[in-house]
């Protein structure tokens, strides 16, 4: 079922895109952005604005990393897993990260405060390992620089 | 008043940025501070430069708990402090460098149009607007532009096709999903110099009579993303963009897209479906995007630089563009120094350097200080190779004659402990993990690499599961539908014939 705020948040996310030709990522983002996520009960409703299937909306949702059916943690670590990350020892810090954090990469701690995952390559390759937290990106982390981030 | 120029590119921000601009409000209240985009040497980053009679003068890598000390020592008239590095442009690192495309990356203003046209910016464009679009293809041409994406395809020869289709629309689209890693130019460029991507755009536009256009950046760059739409902003307030480009009477608009974080969404045509609001399956070609593209009408795919660099050639010439290079690789890559390297980041230089020079020279080695192993270079499709190919001149046949490939021109540098059985593990776990899923050799065979390479870690018949790698390699090659899964077996079989010593050899019974 979709909760009051949900059905207005995509009714606002299809208004703000109709006339878009190829409209159904930018509004898939519109919903993300206000929600935290995309549920998956908005999916029928996006896809009738957009005169296609269910099936075909729910292709399009799940294929794309970005689009999560469960909201992320209130801090969002995403550490790079991508080679010149490797190159500066990123798998060792995300060892120590898990450790230090108490959940695994792809994991959100049961509390809700945190979720902590992967991403391949953020363009800070120079100043590697990197991360984004919250958005905000952070260059030659370790496991204490990315905890006290969180405020842990 | 003292105005101060501080980068507000990623990198500079992720290494403390706002914190300096913070203090520096703090401790010189009334200053001007310009947020510019990053010259590139990322280990000088943040580097804070100041304006002065003589020129700017440049400090770095400055902290905010510097700032005090910095005031203390005349910051704002350039005075003397062990942070300080004299004139920016007069580093070595900065003036052996041949910058066509990032002249004005870390020097100007990215949010001020009329700061662009200061610097040299939209006479390109009004170069263009006084050609037939014939003859804008034919600059392109002579320049000896290849796609900068990669596949290093003419630029020119593109735009001729899609000039040549009579269609009632035609688009062009930026590739900025730069995913591949130990890349960050076109992030760089964007968040630096945004309006000579959409001025290459435009150009593009006259050339082959396309009036709209995309720019699809990937979500991982949010500072790039926020720099382009207000760049897009700026540009229709300016003539820049909109149905009246620079007064000419002729029109051209864009759009910024943002993915949603699928690496396939880089190859042309995945991208093209993303676009279009779908999975972003790679379609088979033909039909080229050049004839049937962006809602089946002909587009230009270029990627970020490539459309970046148009400028330049109109405003000054093909023949000045093309004296730059090496064989058929004319004019300047933006090359990316990455990973364990002591000086990384931007390095924009004629095609023919060396491997050696730019990663040992410009890079200065590892920056571990320990010896340099292994580089990969082209993002995880690209050949790791070792120290004794570091003679290979920096261009697309030289590399391919060494089983190899410059792509994006991203070089990660890895140290003597980097375990080369690992990163070759890695590429097929990547290969998996972002297959698009159309052809079973790369959505199935590269799991099974996965598999295989762990037995071979294991010790569990070596030479048959050797063999076995091989084999799913060649599968790879020919039975893949894009290069995700044609050019795997590059970092796997690079990984293998190089270093050896890396994987266990059959013991004898
Ligand atoms: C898996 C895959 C990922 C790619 N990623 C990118 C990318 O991130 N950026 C890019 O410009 N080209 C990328 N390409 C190459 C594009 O398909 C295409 O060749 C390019 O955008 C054409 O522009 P150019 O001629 O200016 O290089 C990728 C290709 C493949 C097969
Ligand atoms: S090689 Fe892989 S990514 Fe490319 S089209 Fe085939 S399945 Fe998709
Ligand atoms: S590889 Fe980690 S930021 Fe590029």
């Amino acid at each position: 079922m979709l909760a009051a705020e949900q059905l207005r948040v995509v009714e606002a996310a299809i208004a703000a895109h109709r006339g878009t030709e190829g409209a159904a990522l930018p509004i898939l983002h519109h919903i993300q952005s206000a929600l935290g996520f995309v549920p998956q009960a908005v999916l029928p409703v996006v896809a009738e604005a957009l005169n296609r299937s269910r099936a075909e909306l729910h292709g399009v949702a799940s294929f794309y990393h970005d689009f999560r059916d469960a909201p992320a943690g209130r801090h969002l670590v995403q550490l790079c897993q991508a080679e010149a990350c490797q190159a500066m020892g990123v798998r060792q810090v995300t060892r120590e990260s898990e450790q230090r954090l108490g959940l695994a990469l792809g994991e959100t701690s049961p509390d809700g405060a945190l979720t902590l995952e992967a991403v391949y390559c953020l363009g800070l390759c120079a100043c590697a390992p990197a991360a984004l937290v919250d958005g905000a990106p952070l260059g030659r982390v370790d496991a204490a620089a990315l905890a006290a981030a969180v405020g842990r | 008043m003292t105005r101060l120029f501080l980068p507000a590119d990623a990198f500079a921000l992720a290494l403390g940025a706002e914190a300096v601009a913070a203090a520096l409000q703090a401790a010189l209240p009334g200053l001007e501070l310009v947020r510019t985009g990053s010259r590139g040497m990322a280990w000088l980053e943040p580097m804070l430069e100041v304006a002065t009679p003589d020129g700017r003068v440049a400090y770095g890598p400055v902290r905010a708990a510097d700032i005090p000390a910095l005031v203390a020592a005349g910051l704002a008239q350039g005075g003397a402090h062990p942070l300080r590095l004299g004139a920016p442009e007069a580093l070595p690192w900065l003036a052996r460098q041949t910058r066509l495309t990032f002249t004005r990356c870390g020097v100007v203003d990215p949010a001020s149009l009329p700061d662009y046209a200061a610097h040299g910016g939209l006479a390109g464009l009004r170069a263009a607007l006084a050609l037939p679009p014939a003859e804008i293809i034919e600059a392109v041409t002579a320049s000896g532009l290849r796609g900068r994406g990669g596949a290093g395809f003419p630029t020119g020869i593109k735009w001729r096709t899609v000039a040549a289709e009579t269609a009632p629309r035609k688009f062009i689209v930026a590739n900025a999903d730069e995913g591949d890693s130990g890349t960050f130019a076109d992030r760089m460029l964007m968040e630096g110099d945004p309006f000579s991507l959409i001025e290459g755009m435009a150009i593009a536009g006259l050339a082959v009579g396309a009036a709209h256009g995309y720019v699809y950046i990937r979500s991982e760059y949010p500072h790039a993303i926020a720099r382009m739409r207000a760049a897009v902003l700026a540009a229709r307030a300016g003539g820049l963009l909109g149905p009246d480009l620079l007064g000419s009477g002729r029109g051209f608009d864009l759009e910024i897209r943002v993915g949603a974080g699928a690496y396939v969404c880089g190859e042309e045509t995945a991208l093209l479906e993303s676009i279009e609001g779908t999975r972003g399956q790679v379609r088979a070609k033909p039909p080229l995007p050049a004839i049937k593209g962006l809602f089946g009408c002909p587009t230009v795919v270029n990627n970020v630089i490539t459309l970046a660099s148009v400028p330049f050639i109109l405003a000054n010439g093909a023949a000045a563009y093309a004296a730059h290079g090496f064989g058929r690789s004319r004019g300047t890559m933006a090359v990316q120094l990455a990973g364990n390297v002591k000086h990384g980041g931007l390095v924009e230089v004629p095609f023919g350097v060396t491997l050696g020079e730019l990663v040992l020279e410009y890079g200065g080695g590892t920056a571990s200080g320990r010896p340099v192993k292994a580089v990969q270079v082209g993002g995880p499709l690209g050949a790791y190779f070792p120290p004794a190919l570091f003679d290979t001149p920096f261009d697309y046949e030289a590399f391919a004659a060494r089983d190899g490939l410059i792509g994006h021109a991203g070089i990660v540098v890895f140290d003597d402990t980097a375990d080369m059985l690992a990163q070759a593990r890695f590429a097929f776990a990547f290969c998996a993990e972002e297959s698009c899923g159309k052809c079973t050799p790369c959505r199935i065979g590269s799991t099974r690499g996965v598999e295989v390479m762990d037995r071979i870690a294991a010790g569990d018949n070596v030479a048959a599961n050797t063999a076995l790698i091989h084999d799913l390699c060649e599968t790879l090659k020919f039975g893949s539908l894009c290069a995700l899964g044609g050019f795997t077996p590059y970092p796997v079989l690079s990984a293998l014939q190089h270093f050896p010593q890396d994987f266990p050899q059959e013991t004898q019974p």
